[in-house]
């Protein structure tokens, strides 16, 4: 976490976990995102990088079909994960909300104790059998959001009385209680300092061995620190997409090679 | 009004921060000026609630007390025995309370002359109250009885003040020479006045009887009209909320709806009114001046209210905690019912009990399906016929009182008035208090 230096990455090849093709996306008339195809690997940190409305979270929206809540959003394309189309009319998105867990842009906690806050996702799908079990869950998530120290001894208070940086952790812990395989992230560290956002990037990366972690963010040092893929938005285009290293090294295009410099953008 | 743009040359000459340019002193009194506006508008307003208050207290306080005439006598067997032989029973028993009385003026030192004729005008013909006690209570006679008997309304108006000796027209209601006689009783503490728990607790009564008159079978019917508005328009409210907010396609028929139902909250009560007495009367062939029809007709009333506040609290809930719920895997009603309704909870609440005050004091509409012409001079006899049972309701009872002819009434109206305005200060009050209790920030 100390500095911009791309660390080495292991290039091996992994199973593909997300397929997306032809994707487009429309806002009333407005073309929102323009055939993007792209492939994200299992047990990968993906980053999501480019300008403001370029379209990366809206297309991180759709792989949970959270665009779905808006009327006005209309998809058409191809999104497969393990090889099943979740837009097929027989799939139920509150069944692939389960599966892809999502972390909002700012901290959202349920005005509920730290204990419902993530209990909640387990009990609406029935994942405990019982008290005990439940606690479990509770307790296993909360280390994995790296905030079980800080919150063990007050689960009953509100969750939102944590700090921001708190929060946040707090709805990862939430967001990996259900058991995803695929952890969505818009933007998790704009609300949050350095030092909650360094302890954020440091559990993204903990993650990636369990989950297959798609992230936008604004910032490129971000992108470089805690990926091993890169996908670059512009303007509702994919420009490109590769290994982290080769993105911010070696672009092969133009205008990527002017954002990551900070020509654009 | 303050102007947001610089003109170039006020910036050119550089002050110091201790003087205070043209501009800013102008911006400044208009900032002051307008901090005196809105203060004398809130003291206007103040100043008519004190002059509301004022009035309503002051024209309203004696309906809640009763000139009563207490009187304590002996009737012997023997007396009995001759007024129940005689064939003018009750005029018999007349005679011996005007006999008693007598003996207590006499025994306070005051010399009145009086006879049974003003005795009359002064508390009714007590003689049918007295007989009817002894035939029930036999084992009283023989024994000392306190009788409380309550004065006529013009006796009640000389002590409030509203009637004098100089107001009085002489009539077969009350002379001029009878407030000798009353004031006489007065000094004898053989009249005085007392809480009248008539008033609260009574049923109302005939048109020239207006010391009898209480309000608690209108507060009864108000009660059960309540109670069909409550369960009606909370869940018929709620539910078209919920399903209009959260759920309904954005389209050309929702924004009709929307429309409409803003319209229907502007509608004049008095066509809903109209609605009920054609729809469930004349239609339905419901009872007239049932406290269901009239729940039924305010229900229709409220419904717009409680669905604009309810949609205006459920949009307030920040679109983060649905998509938090969402997020995690709830389905769309389960992030409504778990997440979003109860942070709407309190402004739900506060909506349908502001709804609920509104209708309890809604006149115009149970003008027209009889309640206002019904004289409530019962309770309801059970449950169910609270409900089915021809009633008033307290604004209809106030609205009959004002209008019927005896002064005494006027007096009862403004009463009344202040009972009303007791349960809205109420209702209110428990809105606010709900409000901070539920209330819960995010």
């Amino acid at each position: 976490m100390n500095d911009m230096r791309i660390v080495e990455r292991d290039v091996e090849t992994k199973k593909v976990k997300i397929a997306a093709k032809n994707v487009q996306v429309y806002y009333g008339t407005t073309h929102a995102i323009k055939d993007v195809s792209v492939e994200i690997e299992d047990k990968t940190v993906t980053a999501f990088i480019g300008p403001s409305g370029c379209g990366k979270s809206t297309f991180l929206r759709c792989i949970n079909r959270m665009n779905d809540t808006i009327d006005i959003c209309r998809v058409t394309g191809d999104i497969r994960i393990d090889g099943y189309d979740i837009y097929d009319p027989k799939v139920d998105p509150v069944q692939l909300r389960a599966k892809v867990g999502m972390v909002f842009q700012k901290p959202n906690p349920f005005p509920k104790s730290i204990y419902d806050n993530v209990a909640y996702g387990p009990r609406i799908h029935g994942l405990a059998k019982n008290k005990a079990d439940l606690d479990d869950i509770v307790e296993k998530s909360l280390r994995r959001g790296a905030i079980w120290d800080e919150v063990k001894d007050r689960l009953q208070s509100p969750g939102t009385g944590l700090s921001g940086g708190q929060q946040q952790r707090l709805c990862i812990a939430r967001a990996v209680a259900t058991e995803p395989e695929v952890l969505l992230m818009d933007e998790p560290c704009s609300a949050l300092d350095p030092i909650a956002t360094a302890q954020v990037e440091e559990l993204i990366d903990e993650l990636r061995t369990n989950y297959s972690v798609v992230i936008v963010t604004h910032s490129m040092q971000q992108a470089a620190r805690v990926s091993q893929k890169t996908a670059f938005f512009h303007l509702g285009n994919l420009v490109e997409y590769g290994e982290t290293g080769t993105i911010f090294t070696n672009p092969v295009d133009p205008r990527t090679e002017s954002y990551i410099t900070g020509r654009i953008g | 009004m303050t102007d947001a743009s610089m003109s170039p040359d006020s910036a050119a000459p550089k002050s110091g921060l201790a003087t205070i340019d043209a501009r800013t002193r102008k911006r400044n009194a208009a900032e002051k000026r307008f901090r005196l506006y809105g203060m004398a508008a809130i003291g206007v307003g103040l100043l008519f609630l004190v002059f509301l208050f004022t009035s309503i207290l002051r024209s309203g306080l004696p309906a809640f007390t009763q000139t009563v005439l207490n009187i304590e006598f002996v009737l012997t067997s023997e007396q009995f025995d001759t007024a129940e032989s005689k064939m003018m029973k009750t005029g018999e028993y007349q005679n011996i309370f005007v006999a008693a009385l007598q003996d207590q003026l006499e025994a306070s030192g005051l010399e009145v002359a009086f006879d049974s004729k003003s005795i009359e005008r002064i508390v009714g013909k007590p003689g049918g109250t007295i007989r009817r006690f002894f035939l029930e209570n036999p084992d009283r006679i023989g024994t000392p009885v306190s009788f409380e008997l309550a004065a006529s309304s013009r006796v009640d108006g000389y002590f409030n003040g509203r009637v004098t000796r100089d107001t009085i027209v002489d009539s077969r209601f009350l002379m001029a020479a009878d407030l000798d006689l009353v004031d006489a009783l007065h000094d004898a503490g053989i009249i005085h006045g007392a809480f009248n728990w008539n008033f609260i607790t009574g049923t109302d009564s005939g048109v020239d009887n207006p010391g009898g008159a209480g309000l608690g079978a209108s507060v009864i019917g108000s009660f059960f009209m309540m109670l069909v508005v409550l369960f009606l328009s909370l869940p018929i409210g709620v539910a078209a909320s919920i399903y209009l907010e959260e759920f309904a396609p954005k389209n050309r028929w929702t924004d009709l709806i929307e429309v409409n139902i803003s319209n229907l909250a502007a509608v004049p009560s008095i066509v809903f009114g109209i609605l009920g007495l054609a729809v469930f009367i004349q239609f339905a062939g419901m009872p007239q001046s049932a406290p269901l029809v009239g729940g039924l007709v305010l229900t229709l009333m409220t419904l717009p209210t409680i669905i604009i506040s309810t949609r205006a609290s459920l949009a307030a809930v920040p679109p983060s905690i649905r998509d938090a719920a969402l997020g995690v895997g709830a389905s769309k009603m389960q992030s409504v019912f778990h997440h979003v309704l109860p942070l709407a909870m309190p402004g739900i609440l506060t909506g349908t009990i502001i709804g609920l005050a509104q209708a309890l004091g809604e006149t115009a509409p149970l003008l027209l399906i009889g309640m206002v012409g019904f004289v409530a001079r019962e309770y309801p006899e059970g449950f169910v016929s609270g409900f089915t049972d021809a009633n008033s309701a307290m604004p209809a009872q106030i609205y009959t009182w004002a209008s019927r002819a005896d002064p005494g009434f006027y007096e009862k109206a403004w009463g009344g008035i202040i009972i009303l305005l007791l349960f809205l200060i109420t209702m209110n009050a428990i809105a606010v208090v709900l409000r901070r209790r539920f209330e819960r920030r995010w």
